[in-house]
């Protein structure tokens, strides 16, 4: 779960990393207030999961209270990357003497947290790491011992000469694996992080992933998320227990297992078809689970076929049999279906599906050339 | 032969009284594996279908049955607790089927394992199923054959598809693992390949992976050095978007890494037959193998 910048900051707050001030608002009016409260130039910041809001429009530096507003009108409401900003951050523009990056990620490599800094702060990592990778610096951090004061001494010296900010950028660094550590995090990371012409080391933005795993034991994360940032149909998918990300083909997919679901996206692509969507409808499956599948495909109006991929291990073919035939004697399909079941009380399914009037296949690859060929023809 | 596990393997369930711990402990049991104890706290003394005692502890549970392996059902937020409980009480190979461990539990588990010279397989993963011999996890039984292919997937259901395609051709199977979907485990492609290699029984080597990271590069790499035996591989997710999490927690594109193209072409550097669909397995293997 991707955090927004305005928590990510209060997080590192709270482990004691200098953040400037900082307010968030809904409506141009609360722009106006928040900068007047500041009484210094602002900068307005739209709030969305996504990367590339500088570049997007969606942050703007405002020199008094009259172009706050009216920075805030421009980005309330508008569109980044598909999508709509909600919120903005209004902060206080600061002076910047020097930006540097310092984040932690779990490295699969390693197996460990490493923590990453580069003194090329400011810009994407991602481009830093491709482009001049000598000047990342990296430490896998022991999980047992945690960043040792030390190694953030020693990784501080990488970015700064003044010893002053080498102690404060270590500290941070050592705060910054707590808020990880405390935030059930899979990143962490501040982009960038600044001197101010006064000497101070402050974070300017703050970006957390959080790992979903953490979530149950984690109620005060947990109530982070902000379900207007995300596609409606994948929240929807998300309550139902099923794993669903929107794809911009005609064959709607519905299948059991992440492979397996990907495996059969790929095939459709291979017999010239474009899958509408990924989705997985779990291990233990329930006539339930099928329905709200159906129903989430069936909404995007792209979708075309339907096909059903299901290799019965814990999931039984006749829940998903059960299932189809629920969903679909509530509201008859208005697009085609072809359904490939195989395994776990498959002759059950057969039959449940045959009394219902649907044909059931057992080959893969004949299910998906028949589903791609249908929607096709429909196009 | 087989890999990891075999006709005496004797086997622990951790979470035996649960809702998939009992059900697949029945599975097990009716294919025959060694199922010799299960834990579940509080329920120490009882019998398990009249057929496997149940303990408090996996410390109880090695001392009275001499088990060498364990398999953990336990709901996710008791799973790294089960590893370190199995590792503590001398088990030697521990499979983790439960889903959603945290990324941050397994740092600290892993290097532990390693202390204690354990194998984990999972988490996240189907288990490994010897055909004929032993079957730990969920692997349905009845698609497996007894053989001479040695499969390792980072999947489950795909690697079902693939077995059920195996086993229809007549070409069974020495050992399939599942390694799991997780981005932290602790078995990976390697360590399979590895023994699959020095498994006498063991005469081509099917490898199932998927977006993200970089194990399916690193295996190549492994198999163009150290690996003699024909080798076929799959890749799923070739139109997976980037910066999306493919249902399993590992299966992310990161930036510019991790996509199934650089898989694809790393295999085919490493001479690895690269199948365009699970269907193409049987052809491939005949292919490599004649």
């Amino acid at each position: 779960m991707n955090l927004h910048e305005f928590q990510a900051r209060a997080l590192l707050k709270a482990a004691g990393i200098p953040v400037p001030e900082g307010e968030v608002a809904t409506t141009p009016d609360e722009v106006e207030a928040i900068a007047k409260r500041l009484g210094v130039g602002v900068v307005v910041k739209a709030q969305v999961h996504t990367g590339g809001r500088g570049k997007a429009g969606g942050v703007k530096l405002a020199k008094d209270p009259a172009e706050a507003r009216a920075h805030g009108e421009a980005i309330l409401g508008m569109q980044i990357k598909g999508l709509t900003v909600e919120k903005v951050l209004v902060v206080p523009a600061t002076d910047i003497a020097s930006e540097s990056y310092v984040g932690i990620i779990v490295d699969r490599a390693s197996q460990r947290p490493v923590m990453m800094v580069s003194s090329a702060g400011g810009v994407d990592i991602e481009q830093v790491a491709a482009e001049t990778p000598e000047k990342i610096h990296k430490l896998p951090i022991d999980p047992r011992f945690g960043l040792l004061p030390h190694q953030a001494m020693a990784l501080a010296f990488k970015l700064y000469d003044d010893l002053s900010h080498v102690r404060q950028a270590a500290t941070i660094m050592r705060q910054l694996y707590v808020a990880f550590l405390q935030a059930g995090a899979s990143l962490a990371e501040i982009n960038p992080l600044i001197t101010t012409p006064d000497g101070a080391v402050v974070a300017l933005d703050a970006k957390i992933v959080v790992d979903d795993n953490e979530l149950d034991r984690r109620p005060n994360i947990e109530q982070l998320r902000d379900a207007s940032s995300e596609d409606p149909s994948e929240v929807e998918a998300r309550d139902a227990g099923l794993s669903y990300i929107k794809l911009d083909g005609n064959v709607g997919c519905c299948v059991n297992g992440a492979g397996l679901a990907m495996a059969t996206m790929d095939l459709v692509k291979f017999y010239g078809g474009d899958p509408a969507n990924f989705l997985d409808i779990g291990g233990s499956s329930s006539p339930e689970k099928v329905v709200a599948a159906l129903n989430i495909i069936t909404r995007d109006p792209n979708v075309k076929s339907i096909l059903f991929n299901i290799f019965g291990g814990i999931t039984r073919c006749d829940d998903v049999a059960n299932g189809i035939v629920t969903a679909t004697k509530e509201t008859a399909l208005a697009v085609p279906v072809v359904i490939r079941l195989t395994g776990t009380n498959e002759e059950i399914a057969v039959e449940i599906l045959t009394k219902a009037g649907f044909e059931a296949l057992t080959d893969m690859d004949e299910a998906v050339q028949q589903a791609v060929k249908l929607a096709r023809e429909a196009a | 032969m087989s890999i990891f596990i075999n006709s005496d393997t004797k086997l622990v369930v951790q979470g035996i009284t649960g809702r998939d711990g009992s059900f697949h402990t029945k599975q097990m049991l009716a294919y025959g594996t060694k199922v010799v104890a299960g834990v579940t706290p509080g329920k120490g003394g009882q019998q398990f279908e009249e057929a496997v005692p149940v303990f408090n502890t996996m410390a109880d549970a090695v001392a009275e049955t001499g088990a060498d392996t364990s398999v953990i059902y336990v709901p996710s937020r008791f799973a790294a607790d089960a590893i370190f409980e199995a590792a503590d009480a001398g088990i030697r190979l521990i499979v983790c089927i439960t889903e959603g461990v945290p990324v941050l539990e397994m740092t600290r588990v892993l290097p532990y394992l390693r202390e204690c010279g354990v194998r984990l397989v999972g988490p996240n993963c189907p288990g490994v199923i010897s055909p004929g011999q032993s079957k730990v996890g969920i692997i349905p039984g009845q698609i497996c054959q007894e053989g001479a292919v040695g499969v390792v997937s980072r999947s489950g259901t795909l690697t079902y598809e693939i077995i059920h395609q195996l086993s229809n051709h007549g070409l069974g199977q020495t050992t399939c693992v599942g390694i799991g979907g997780d981005p932290l485990i602790g078995t990976n492609f390697i360590d399979c390949l590895e023994a699959f290699e020095h498994d006498p029984a063991t005469e081509t080597i099917v490898m199932i992976g998927e977006i993200g990271g970089t194990d399916e590069q690193q295996a190549a790499e492994y198999v163009a050095a150290h690996v003699s035996k024909p080798v076929v591989g799959f890749i799923a997710g070739q139109t997976a978007p980037p910066g999306r999490r493919m249902g399993h927690a590992g299966a992310i594109i990161s930036g510019s890494s991790g996509t199934a193209a650089e898989k694809v072409a790393a295999f085919e550097r490493a001479g690895i037959g690269v199948m365009q669909r699970p269907a193409e397995v049987v052809s491939l293997l005949e292919e490599r193998a004649s």
